[in-house]
């Protein structure tokens, strides 16, 4: 596999774990400043090496002057007691030394020179990294921002989602009763109309009861009369005949006796 | 597709021209494998310089997923082999 592949690669496995660590602007921008911190310092160290340089080209030119100066005062002083061959001498050693000193001047020049260059860039670097780490804090805060919207975003998206779930309760519960309802409304119907028997119990009862009640007063009347038709027993009473506890008693011992009304206080 | 040059930022680069960056990529990792520092550093040279010809940079406050990295151009063979590592650049 390729190296821009495999790196990539590596990177976005590393994104996965830990909120794309090296793709992460923040952590690319840091990494860049770092990389422009360090270019900055190997500059400023190329500056520091040159005047290095320079100050020992100084130092060196200052000695070779004051040999020069030396040479020039042996040769008068040889001169002043005669010792023309000397002086000679001194001057030759002297001429010797002002080649040496016109290139080691020509060399100060140039690493003057490009100290100076080398000085320039270095602040324009200084400058150009203090920009970047302006730029590089606002884009990290910008990606930060960014960040915290986006995590805003999904919780609001979560709180919808729960809301929607809510929701979909709501309408499950809603369908039911509707339902029931429903189903409720046809039963009501099936048994209304007959087709269906309503068993329901309290109601059953209460009914049957009364019914019952009800058809008690009749039957026993009815019977009566039809005693009374055949002579088996008394004419049929009237329903205000007294006590009803007090009514068996009196057919099982009297019998063939008067009717009620013939004696209406007697039970009494 | 973006690429990221590390220490540089990040170019877009067009389909096209990835097969020509493929090619270059293919001597570094080559290069890589040989441990020949001087394959290493002209391929790598010649790989940045290619994704710097052919892609668009890409404002420093866009906020663009790189596809493809790229180490920088004074990364050394050693410290690109150990980014191409299971550690990568950064350990877990």
């Amino acid at each position: 596999m390729s190296v821009m592949k495999r790196m990539s690669m590596i990177f976005k496995s590393k994104a996965n774990k830990a909120l794309d660590r090296m793709e992460d602007p923040r952590e690319t921008l840091d990494y860049s400043y770092q990389r422009q911190l360090e270019m900055l310092q190997k500059v400023r160290r190329g500056v520091a090496d040159v005047a290095t340089s320079r100050k020992r080209l100084e130092l060196q030119i200052n000695q070779l002057e004051q040999q020069q100066s030396k040479l020039t005062d042996q040769g008068k002083k040889a001169l002043q007691v005669g010792r023309e061959d000397l002086a000679r001498e001194a001057l030759t050693r002297r001429s010797g030394l002002e080649s040496q000193l016109g290139d080691l001047r020509g060399q100060y020049q140039q690493l003057q020179g490009e100290e100076e260059k080398l000085t320039l860039a270095s602040q324009r670097l200084q400058a150009k990294v203090d920009s970047f780490r302006t730029r590089k804090e606002t884009i990290k805060a910008t990606y930060t921002a960014a960040e915290a919207q986006t995590k805003i975003n999904e919780a609001f998206s979560g709180i919808s989602e729960e809301m929607g779930d809510v929701g979909l309760a709501i309408q499950r519960a809603e369908e039911k009763t509707d339902t029931m309802k429903a189903r409720a409304g046809a039963i009501d119907e099936l048994l209304a109309s007959g087709a269906l028997e309503d068993f329901s119990g309290p109601k059953d009862d209460i009914q049957a009861e009364l019914d019952r009640m009800g058809s008690g007063p009749g039957v026993d009347m009815e019977l009566e009369r039809l005693k009374a038709e055949l002579g088996q027993g008394p004419a049929p009473k009237e329903l205000n005949q007294g006590s009803p506890t007090a009514a068996p008693h009196q057919q099982q011992d009297t019998p063939q006796q008067a009717p009620w009304p013939q004696n209406p206080g007697g039970a009494q | 597709m973006i690429v990221r040059l590390m220490g540089e930022g990040q170019l877009d680069v067009a389909e096209e021209d990835l097969s020509s960056l493929n090619a270059l990529d293919a001597e570094l990792e080559a290069a890589i494998e040989s441990g020949d520092e001087t394959a290493f550093r002209a391929a790598l040279h010649a790989l940045l310089d290619n994704v710097r010809k052919v892609g668009k940079a890409l404002p420093a406050d866009s906020l663009e997923p790189s596809e493809l990295i790229l180490p920088p151009a004074d990364a050394h063979i050693d410290e690109v082999r150990s980014m191409l590592g299971d550690e990568g650049l950064i350990p877990d």
